[in-house]
């Protein structure tokens, strides 16, 4: 057992098995799908609040969510995403596979050394993915992974598309011929 | 302002198995993302396409004993479409998902990091902007809350069993052309193509 959890990599199978699964739990516990962007939102939106207390009642925003009877609020989506982290620490610290980087390789193969340039563009580009998974309330495991294996309509569009525009996305930024040369 | 304790504690437990899972997946890697949407490695639907079967399986068996519910999101057609783009550029360009970006995060990558702050920014500006937003979202009609067996008035479970078949058949495939390309399994040969530092 401690071997298979010091290991650096399990099969892509087994994975998807098992985040199968824990989708199972995650249904079954709380009865909520598994998703990210939920808590970045709700942070967002309590932040905000802090901040300006007048912005609860005035903003479109907060006057949606009452209409649908939700508030943002630090809960059991906010924790999942802290686990993520702690999970993921942890799991690199016992097989030793810790990436300190601060530009992977095939970015700078492609656009150069230079930090600034990577982080900008990751600053920006996470920003925009943020932006669009609100505006369509999922991202990879709020649509990708929770809302397809409910069959949802709306995820298979999502999912489709999304992924599509980043295929179209990536071969223009580093296209075919560069990538077989890296 | 808070969920109860028991609620904060499961989505603790299940996030730090999902980051788990994520990172051993190798899910947490720009290259593996970005070389996904690039055909050149196939980890990521590779697991978001067994996760999908198993899960349809285990969560629509719940549903149906009653154990849980429904959690579709509805479709409203300007923000999926207009999400889904905003999406899959930054995704592409940012080289991580926002669940695979915290998780590698907690791996050590800086450039991740980064983005994280990226991402609260990306949400502040949604939280803002909401009331120019919400003509754009609501603009293009709402089919509502649909699933796929109910558009098509089938049985859920025959979509299921379509998935299964289809994801067993791909593991197959890949299974036996792993099998026949011996020498250095898919595995290494990303290694090889993609040197770490």
């Amino acid at each position: 057992m401690t071997n298979l959890l010091a290991k650096k990599s399990w099969s892509p199978y087994l994975v998807g098995l098992l985040i199968g699964i824990l989708s199972w739990f995650a249904f079954a516990t709380v009865d909520r799908p598994l998703g990210i962007t939920t808590a970045f939102e709700h942070t967002a939106a309590l932040s905000a609040k802090t901040a300006n207390p007048a912005f609860e009642d005035q903003s479109k925003y907060f006057a949606a969510k009452r209409e649908k009877g939700e508030k943002p609020i630090i809960g059991w989506e906010w924790m999942l995403v802290i686990g993520v982290f702690i999970g993921a620490y942890t799991s690199s610290i016992m097989s030793g596979d810790r990436d300190k980087i601060s530009i992977p390789p095939l970015w700078q193969k492609r656009f150069g050394p230079s930090i600034a340039k990577r982080w900008t563009a990751a600053f920006l580009s996470a920003a925009l993915m943020m932006f669009g998974a609100r505006l369509a309330q999922g991202c990879t495991s709020g649509h990708g992974i929770s809302g397809t294996l409910q069959l949802a309509v709306s995820s298979w569009i999502f999912i489709s598309l999304a992924f599509a525009v980043a295929i179209a996305t990536a071969f223009l930024m580093y296209g075919r011929e560069g990538v077989r040369h890296v | 302002m808070f969920d109860s304790l028991d609620k904060l504690a499961l989505g603790f437990i299940t996030g730090v198995i999902f980051g788990f899972l994520l990172q051993k997946g190798r899910a947490a890697k720009f290259e593996v993302i970005v070389n996904q949407f690039l055909f050149r490695d196939w980890t990521v639907v590779k697991i978001m396409g067994t996760a999908v079967v198993i899960g349809s399986i285990g969560v629509y068996a719940l549903i149906e004993a009653q154990f849980a519910t429904f959690h579709v999101k509805p479709l409203l057609w300007g923000g999926i479409l207009a999400g889904a783009i905003c999406f899959g550029i930054g995704m592409a360009v940012f080289g991580y998902c926002p669940g695979t970006s915290v998780a590698a995060c907690g791996e050590g990558r800086r450039d991740a990091m980064i983005g994280v702050l990226g991402m609260l920014m990306g949400a502040s500006v949604y939280v803002f902007t909401f009331s120019y937003l919400e003509p754009l979202i609501n603009g293009l009609g709402d089919w509502g809350k649909v699933t796929l067996p109910e558009v098509t008035k089938t049985s859920p479970w025959w979509w299921i069993g379509t998935l299964t078949v289809g994801g067993a058949m791909f593991w197959l495939y890949d299974w036996l052309r792993s099998k026949r390309s011996a020498l250095p399994s898919q595995h290494d040969h990303s290694a090889v193509l993609h040197p770490r530092p």
